[in-house]
């Protein structure tokens, strides 16, 4: 069975439709890429999933693990195993990472009827876990991503991935902003996530990243809609011919030739 | 008899009935205060100062006056006076031709315990805080004059000599139905270093009155932080007259759900040059409370060179929470530095979205919202045991709040 199934989604944020009726199917362990121009959807396809309440989800179903998502607050759906990386992370001034993040590990374990941790061996899973993100240690007690760079904002959203160890992580152009080291960082604390039993989905507009986190599967969203879907060669056809190629507009790949 | 007359009647036989003064210019200024009360009576919300709070229910009241329970925590270096030797002091600062609560106040001092008259000697640090705590304990029955809800009315002075250091605790709480009208005054000598709080946690049916009006000399460094967090209806009036030099911190925090009312009047008065004053109050408001917010910041012509900030931040929780802010600027100098701003936000959506989509329970991401916007007041205090009481007191007050 598949983990995530998703039929025919419609979503709109006030009276504009954004996502158009789309369809996709994830199996356990498979890391999907899905790419397009700006304004195409793939951010709302990310967020409806998470559970964000500024759009409406307007018709189709979205099945987790057999469960109806849609029926579900956010903290359910992470609480069940999905993960939304920001496009662009929140700053959140008097709550400190440290604490943020505890109260969530917690939460999703006591959902799953595992014991909390305790400060002591909540501190050295997070210390292997930002070893892994080669992460300085001070951004702990810093508040949430307050004062945090670009980057840094990233890796920070890795890092609490790699503590919350979800089913279905969705990583929503996490490597807008990033430089090559960055991104390589981030790809790497990716790739260390992968495993049989945990699912992907990787927003982006470039191809860049895929050279680091290779799909299974690409699809590529134009206008709300999947227009086309293939395997990871999909991506460089696409790197090769543009967005035009396929015979869809990017806006700023056009402004970009002007 | 009018309404009027009939109220200040009720008062009239606690003012003479009461025991006698310790000293021939406490009873002077016993007197005074009571005319002055008798003269101008309660405030009504014809008076600008007094707009958005009503006191009607006070002042409709017939309490009898009585004393709340007071414990004085003290360093022994700290000295404990009698009244009788405050004559140059008592009564100097918090005028009793202003506010007619002070009035109300003053006519009550030794009513049926001394007024708290604490002196820190010049030079002296004085390191853990002078915990000074007033609890209206609930009701006892029998006597049938006892079955009059009670008024009290705490008077305090603190002394500060020059160069000396110290912390003060004020905790006003109780229990039932009774009605605080507390006045404190504090003077701070050359070069010294006080730290105020004053923690508000009266009964949910009480009302409280304050005034607190510090006096600071050259070059001190002065703070006071009004935590209001209990009370049906508050009004605290808190003023400083800065010297040349002089660095003042006024900081709040006042949070209020149900129908709480809580108005905060702040005076900070800009006497002699260079001097410096920092304002931040911030407000959590939810169901149908309401609040009021008035900075008034007064720059006189001598106090040139002037640098003043004053912020007061809302967050407003619900649709029928009710806040009023208003800057009062009167700037009589022209080399000055002033700003003031006022925000009042409801809890950012993205950010309740980011703390759910990590697991978070809604209400708890709720409470840790709430928290984060007082977090920068709470990390103000320097006192680590109200500090820590205070965070707790905060996590229950939102804890129980989220269900």
């Amino acid at each position: 069975m598949s983990l995530l199934e998703i039929q025919d989604l419609h979503a709109t944020v006030g009276d504009r439709e954004i996502l158009k009726g789309i369809s996709l199917s994830i199996n356990p362990g498979e890391v999907h890429a899905i790419m397009g121009p700006n304004g195409s959807g793939k951010s709302t396809l990310a967020q409806v999933l998470a559970g964000r309440e500024l759009y409406n989800v307007t018709g189709g179903s979205v099945l987790f693990d057999g469960e109806d998502l849609l029926e579900m607050d956010p903290e359910e759906r992470a609480q069940k195993g999905i993960f939304l990386a920001f496009q662009y992370p929140v700053e959140i001034p008097g709550v400190s990472n440290m604490y943020f993040l505890k109260a969530a590990l917690n939460t999703i374990r006591k959902s799953r009827n595992l014991p909390e941790l305790d400060a002591f061996d909540f501190l050295n899973l997070v210390k292997e876990k930002m070893k892994l993100m080669e992460m300085d240690q001070a951004l702990l007690n810093r508040p949430v991503n307050t004062g945090f760079s670009g980057g840094e904002k990233k890796r920070n959203e890795i890092f609490q991935m790699a503590v919350l160890e979800p089913r279905l992580a969705i990583l929503d152009e996490t490597d807008s902003g990033l430089d090559i080291d960055a991104l390589r960082i981030v790809a790497g604390g990716v790739n260390a996530l992968r495993s049989p039993e945990r699912s992907m989905i990787v927003v982006t507009h470039y191809q860049r990243l895929l050279n680091y986190i290779v799909p299974d599967f690409v699809h590529v969203l134009s206008e709300g809609r999947i227009v086309k879907s293939g395997g990871k060669e999909l991506a460089l056809e696409l790197e090769e011919k543009g967005y035009a190629g396929l015979g869809i507009e990017d806006e700023e790949e056009a402004v970009g030739r002007v | 008899m009018t309404a009027v007359s009939e109220q200040i009647g009720n008062w009239l036989a606690a003012f003479t009935g009461q025991r006698e003064a310790s000293a021939g210019w406490v009873v002077e200024l016993r007197k005074a205060g009571f005319e002055r009360f008798a003269e101008v009576g309660f405030p009504t919300t014809h008076d600008e100062e007094w707009r958005f709070t009503n006191v009607a229910a006070i002042a409709r009241t017939t309490y009898r006056v009585g004393s709340a329970d007071r414990l004085v925590c003290a360093p022994e270096i700290v000295e404990k006076m009698e009244t009788a030797s405050a004559a140059s002091h008592l009564g100097h600062y918090a005028a009793v031709n202003g506010n007619p609560f002070v009035a109300l106040n003053t006519a009550f001092i030794d009513h049926a315990v001394p007024a708290t008259v604490l002196r820190v000697p010049a030079n002296a640090v004085v390191e853990s805080p002078i915990e000074i705590t007033h609890e209206v304990p609930a009701d006892v029955t029998g006597d049938p004059r006892e079955s009059l809800p009670i008024s009290v009315h705490p008077r305090t002075l603190i002394l500060v000599g020059a160069n000396a250091q110290c912390s003060i605790v004020e905790t006003y709480k109780g229990e039932g139905s009774y009605f605080t009208n507390a006045v404190t005054e504090i003077v701070v000598g050359e070069n010294g270093v006080v730290d105020h709080y004053r923690l508000q946690q009266e009964s949910p049916e009480a009302f409280h009155v304050s005034s607190t009006q510090a006096q600071l000399g050259r070059s001190a460094t002065f703070s006071t932080h009004s935590i209001s967090l209990g009370g049906s209806l508050v009004r605290n009036d808190v003023g400083a007259v800065l010297s040349e030099g002089t660095e003042a911190t006024l900081n709040g925090l006042y949070i209020a759900n149900g129908t709480q009312h809580v108005d905060h009047h702040t005076v900070i008065d800009h006497a002699k040059a260079h001097g410096t004053s920092h304002e931040l109050y911030k407000g959590i408001l939810d169901d149908r409370a309401s609040a009021v917010f008035n900075g008034r910041i007064i720059v006189r012509k001598d106090a040139q060179k002037t640098d003043s900030k004053q912020t007061n931040k809302n967050l407003v929780l619900s649709d029928d929470a009710v806040i009023n802010t208003k800057p009062e600027l009167q700037i009589l100098a022209d080399d000055v530095r002033c700003t003031h701003g006022a925000t009042i936000g409801q809890l950012d959506a993205e950010s309740m979205f980011y703390l759910q989509s990590r697991g978070i329970n809604r209400g708890d991401a709720r409470n840790l919202l709430i928290y984060a916007f007082a977090q920068d007041v709470a990390d103000r205090i320097k006192v680590a045991a109200l500090r820590d009481s205070l965070e707790r007191i905060l996590f229950e007050k939102f804890h129980e709040h989220s269900h």
